[in-house]
């Protein structure tokens, strides 16, 4: 149960006003979390105003695509693949999948690194495979 | 009772744009949750219920509260009646202060026809969902493999095992066999249930609730109305509600939104675990009951596989009956949604009416727990407690 690379078609995701500078940088290859300056804390995924305190100065904050894996699922099918919630090095767990590596050694708690998953529509999809 | 002189209104907040571009609805509806808690001198902690119509996005106020980060909301209502629906809210939520379930209700509306009309389409495939679906649905989750995450964690923190989750699955197999409208009355072994195909790992077939149609009622009545009915009374004890979510990030699978409704119900019912003779619990999957029952108090987090274990759960064996209808992994689980099913049999126990060979002697108290939404990401929980007459 391994896979090369992700056979499925790569989606793409929906965006909006909100969500468009996140998905912009995507393709650019960079992954973002939500900043807050007035609290200071991290989180995803990122929204105009501070889900922890409520400001609205917040900004993205490029991540380093480093991670560790805290829990996993492999669904079966024609073409198996991983579904994850990978805990990123800036705080914030995000949903994402674990591609390009052997699913049955997978296990939480497992280092991985961000790999990117151009959709053609100007967006890039996030997902680890391990480090 | 009344809810005069028992509520206030506190805060108010108009939202000063006219033409809203640039701007989503959720981003709409917490910049005005912002301003009334800014007039009103609270903060975001204080709210603990929230109050929507159709016009907030997703599912019922779940994704709402979510995208605001309310954290606290121990009562939600999406009531819908069109443009009136507001003021319906503002009566909703002084019936709930005035019984003490909330002390701080916020009521939110927004809406953007004007900027839909000038931007047509961009707004309407992208922004529909605060939950941003974008974030999520391209990395193909499923209903099944977003249960079986929280299994997989539950498993890893606390050494749950597969065999432990199928003792539910085999409970729930036991009662079905004796209701002739259950859709699969045959009874399974802990074998047959981890020999079953992995659906999505950890989780095997036998671990998901089955597919049907149909549904349910009830009809809730004041006293004065029972006293002239001839059915046995079926007494609401006490209630709870709560939603959970990703909390921004701060993920943590391995407990549901049980946690806060269960305590709430118990508080108001007036009784403890041990005075619970029956419980309905939601079974979409049999890691759903495990969960639910740690978060209910029946047993200590994280020991939810040893208490479901060796027939814990079957009537007439162990010390908690559950689903004894077959429950959703056997039995029926009407239009993707179990919560009213619950209720049902719940119901069937305190009077005395469920089928002979599951039927809990001497059924006072019951419990019945329903979970909307999807255990690994956002879940609207609700406990309530039902006695007979005498409870």
């Amino acid at each position: 149960m391994s896979e090369a690379k992700p056979k499925a078609k790569i989606r793409a995701p929906k965006v909006n006003f909100e969500t468009k500078a996140f998905w912009d940088a995507t393709a650019q290859g960079k992954l973002n979390v939500g900043k807050c300056d007035d609290c200071g804390q991290n989180y995803y995924y990122p929204r105009p105003l501070c889900p922890f305190c409520f400001s609205d100065k917040t900004r993205l904050l490029e991540c380093t695509g480093k991670g560790v894996i805290y829990t996993y699922s492999v669904t079966m099918g024609k073409e198996p693949y991983t579904i994850a919630y990978v805990t990123l090095d800036e705080g914030p767990t995000i949903l994402t999948n674990i591609v390009e590596c052997d699913f049955a050694k997978l296990a939480i708690g497992q280092k991985v690194k961000l790999v990117f998953y151009d959709t053609g529509e100007g967006s890039a999809m996030p997902m680890f495979t391990v480090a | 009772m009344s809810i005069k002189g028992k509520a206030y209104i506190a805060g108010i907040y108009e939202h000063p744009t006219r033409l809203a571009l640039g701007k989503t609805l959720p981003q709409l509806h917490a910049e005005l949750a912002k301003g009334a808690l800014a007039d009103a001198g609270l903060s975001k902690d204080d709210i603990d219920a929230y109050y929507c119509a159709g016009d907030a996005p997703g599912m019922g106020g779940i994704d709402m509260i979510e995208y605001m980060g309310l954290n606290n909301v121990r009562q939600i209502d999406s009531t819908e009646t069109g443009g009136s629906s507001y003021v319906l809210h503002v009566n909703h939520a002084a019936q709930a202060i005035a019984a003490g379930h909330c002390k701080v209700a916020l009521i939110t509306l927004a809406g953007r026809p004007a900027a839909d009309a000038k931007e047509g389409m961009m707004f309407r495939m992208g922004g529909e969902t605060p939950s941003a679906s974008g974030f999520e649905q391209p990395f193909r989750p499923t209903i099944v493999n977003m249960y079986a995450m929280c299994a997989q964690r539950h498993m890893y923190e606390y050494g749950t095992t597969s065999e432990q989750l199928a003792w539910i699955k085999v409970a729930a197999s036991h009662h079905a066999q004796h209701n002739e409208h259950a859709l699969r009355r045959e009874v399974v072994t802990v074998e047959d249930v981890v020999n079953s195909p992995i659906v999505a790992s950890p989780l095997h077939r036998y671990d998901c609730c089955v597919i049907t149609d149909g549904g349910g009622a009830v009809i809730v009545v004041a006293p004065e109305i029972m006293k002239k009915l001839k059915r046995p009374a079926v007494k609401i004890l006490g209630a709870g509600e709560a939603p959970k979510h990703l909390m921004a990030g701060k993920v943590d699978l391995t407990y549901s939104g049980a946690r806060w409704s269960g305590p709430k119900a118990f508080e108001e019912a007036g009784v403890t675990q041990k005075d619970i003779k029956y419980a309905s619990i939601y079974d979409s999957f049999t890691i759903t009951v495990l969960e639910t029952l740690e978060d209910l108090g029946f047993c200590e987090k994280g020991k939810g596989g040893k208490f479901v274990s060796d027939g814990n759960l079957i009537s007439g064996v162990g010390k908690l009956p559950f689903n004894t209808d077959g429950g959703g992994l056997c039995s029926n689980h009407p239009g993707n949604r179990g919560g009213m099913t619950k209720v049902l049999e719940a119901v069937r126990q305190i009077r005395g009416e469920a089928h002979p060979k599951v039927q809990v002697p001497n059924c006072d108290i019951a419990l019945a727990h329903g979970t909307g939404g999807l255990l690994g990401a956002r879940m609207g929980s609700a406990t309530v407690i039902l006695g007979n007459q005498d409870s």
